[in-house]
């Protein structure tokens, strides 16, 4: 596993966009840890233009446990979260160079000092076949908010990123 | 309003994305075009009719599953037994 890239904000952004993604790796893997501006728990992932995505979402809030097709990609703290917490995850994205559609999937939690929380695990797939190239984090509404970090890692098969196995 | 309340909505103003040139890692900040603006707006509303939906649908369980046990309570079983039936 490689970094590609990685950012922390140092202001309130609309989206994150990682641009000119290399073909280089079999796989990619996004750690996340965002915190919206607006009360609003949902983000979404976008790859390069156009397309349709289709989820399955199993989302606990609180104590209640659900499962939906919500077009949520990754749970993300919000403007009435705890001050200053971000939340946590993580969005694999296996073949993302090859010729096939594009499923992803998803574990995050929007962590919580006070009262409520939610994390939720969701399968996603892009209807397009195209190579990866460029992916956009967004959030529901509102803004990421300075503070937020995200890293792009490649991952090769069989290898960590720095150790050649052969 | 309070000072969290008013760095939100400062918050909420910005109408700039951050991108990222994995090529290079050189970090831009970049307007908004009106495009995405306007589907950042849409979004939001097919996001919040989602949402309403949901909870609407949860509401409308919790309900059922409330009348189920005081349906069930009234027929003579135990707090513990409903329970046990439901778990």
């Amino acid at each position: 596993m490689k970094l590609i890239a990685s950012a922390i904000l140092t202001s309130a952004q609309a989206n994150i966009q990682f641009t000119s993604i290399t073909n280089a790796f079999d796989d990619l893997i996004i750690f996340m840890s965002l915190r919206n501006s607006a009360d609003n728990a949902g983000g979404t992932i976008a790859f390069n233009t156009g397309g349709t995505y289709t989820r399955r979402r199993l989302l606990a809030v609180s104590t209640t446990v659900t499962t939906d097709t919500a077009a949520v990609d990754y749970q993300v703290n919000t403007s009435v979260s705890t001050a200053n917490i971000f939340s946590n995850g993580s969005l694999y994205i296996p073949n993302y160079a090859g010729s096939t559609q594009k499923p992803y999937s998803s574990s995050s939690g929007n962590e919580n000092n006070a009262t409520t929380a939610s994390n939720s695990l969701i399968a996603g797939l892009w209807n397009q076949t195209a190579a990866i190239t460029q992916i956009t984090l967004t959030p529901g509404a509102g803004n990421f908010v300075s503070g937020s970090e995200v890293y792009l890692y490649g991952i090769t098969r069989g290898s960590d990123g720095i150790v050649t196995v052969t | 309003m309070e000072l969290s309340q008013l760095l939100n909505k400062e918050e909420e103003m910005a109408e700039t994305k951050l991108v990222i040139d994995c090529s290079n890692g050189v970090q831009t900040e970049v307007e908004l075009t009106k495009e995405e603006i306007a589907q950042r707006k849409a979004d939001l509303k097919a996001y919040e009719l989602e949402e309403a939906a949901r909870l609407a649908a949860e509401a409308e369980k919790a309900e059922l599953q409330e009348s189920a046990n005081a349906k069930l309570l009234a027929l003579g079983l135990t707090p513990e037994e409903v329970a046990a039936l439901i778990s």
